[in-house]
């Protein structure tokens, strides 16, 4: 479904990660492991289509659907109007199920400003739902989540998998999800004497 | 693409949503001139078709950092990059949805405010068609700049800046074609060049938006 090849990423222009390689089947989850700052961000970005990638492929970028650190909520709108927008974006126009799936039911009509840290980030969980598409990659989804919520993520998850989806996420805590592979991008950093040449260059 | 522009409309007409801003103040700048030039008749008759399009402009500028700030700061804008949206769809209805919001009410307000400064009466349609022809050229062009600017903080002097210079020929050909207007002359030249800019724009500048919306999204 996904497949990353000999992918060397840049931040600010400064190479963080390469020879990142590995591929993700349907129904596999991958979670991407590492301290803060060794690129998981920037790999994902890369991943998502936002930034080219400075050498390596990646097959199948048509097929994802990211979420970011930010889930761009327009709070002017209501939760309804929010999803709805995702879905005609991405031609499913159903949004019940995601809403249901993210116990955002109750909420429905509610504006977006109104809601509270984590219930954003269930709505912008719940755009995955409505993308239709099967490969997910996710920058920390669990931020600002309870462990209620968490679980409910889980089980998406888990649906996801079961429905011949994909998973690629980068998350500092346990899911629960005993079937995931983790990768830790540690051994990937980008040495420093990479940049020299280019440096110089300019 | 419809979705994307019905969202974008019903965001300026919610709270904060800015729908009405640029226009209040194209009413408020106009009828500043006279307090400022003084109630003369003939000298206002004579600049009227000038300052009617300087503040139209300025009224279009007011609006244009909003462009694409708004959905960089809440991560709309990575979302929409990365939905089967082209990026130069996605710039061309921002752009739309600006002139639909800004541009539009400027047109219709305009003869309106021609009467304050006494424009003389054939002037009227020619200074409704030429903000009719030529706010579409602002929009394009303004929604080019926001594009060059978003990930600024603080990015709308910078943005003004930008694109004030590139509004000139716009300004000089449509108040010619309303000047022309008002004192009964040919106007096809200048009306022919004002269409030409618009539609040149509006053909070209949607791909070098998308091109730096890219290179400023990574």
């Amino acid at each position: 479904m996904l497949t990353v090849s000999d992918l060397s990423v840049a931040r600010g222009g400064l190479p963080v990660l390469s020879g990142v390689s590995f591929a993700l089947q349907a129904g596999e989850a991958l979670i991407l492991r590492g301290p803060n700052g060794s690129g998981k961000t920037t790999l994902l970005r890369s991943i998502a289509g936002l930034q080219p990638p400075l050498s390596g492929t990646i097959e199948g970028t048509d097929r994802i659907a990211y979420a970011g650190h930010q889930d761009g909520i327009k709070t002017a709108l209501s939760v309804e109007e929010n999803l709805g927008f995702w879905a005609s974006v991405f031609g499913t126009g159903k949004i019940e199920a995601a809403l249901e799936g993210f116990d955002l039911l109750g909420l429905k009509s509610r504006l977006a400003g109104n809601l509270s840290a984590g219930q954003k980030r269930r709505l912008g969980l719940a755009r995955l739902l409505v993308t239709g598409r099967p490969v997910w990659v996710l920058d920390e989804p669990t931020v600002s989540l309870d462990a209620a919520s968490v679980a409910l993520f889980a089980g998406a998850v888990k649906t996801h998998l079961a429905g011949g989806g994909a998973a690629l996420m980068a998350t500092h805590i346990d899911l629960g999800l005993p079937e995931a592979r983790s990768l830790d991008v540690t051994p990937f950093k980008a040495r420093p004497e990479e940049l020299g040449a280019d440096e110089a260059f300019l | 693409m419809r979705a994307l522009i019905a969202r974008d409309l019903a965001l300026a007409v919610r709270a904060g949503g800015g729908f009405g801003l640029g226009l209040a103040f194209f009413l408020i700048v106009v009828t500043l001139i006279p307090f400022g030039v003084g109630p003369e008749t003939t000298l206002l008759t004579e600049i009227a078709p000038g300052i009617l399009w300087i503040g139209a402009l300025l009224a279009c500028l007011l609006s244009l950092d909003r462009v694409f700030a708004l959905d960089w700061e809440d991560g709309s804008l990575d979302l929409l990059a990365t939905a089967p949206l082209p990026m130069e769809g996605i710039v061309t209805i921002k752009a739309l949805a600006h002139w639909l919001t800004t541009g539009l009410p400027l047109v219709l307000a305009a003869p309106a405010l021609g009467l304050l400064l006494s424009l003389p009466a054939p002037g009227y349609l020619w200074l409704f068609l030429s903000l009719l022809i030529g706010t579409p050229a602002l929009s394009v062009i303004g929604t080019f700049g926001a594009a060059l600017t978003v990930g600024l903080k603080r990015g709308g002097l910078l943005l003004s800046l930008l694109v004030l210079p590139l509004y000139v020929p716009t300004l000089i050909f449509g108040a010619e074609v309303a000047r022309r207007g008002a004192d009964g002359l040919a106007v096809e030249t200048p009306l022919l060049m004002l269409a030409g800019l618009s539609f040149g724009t509006l053909a070209l500048l949607p791909f070098a938006s998308a091109a730096v919306l890219r290179v400023n999204l990574r």
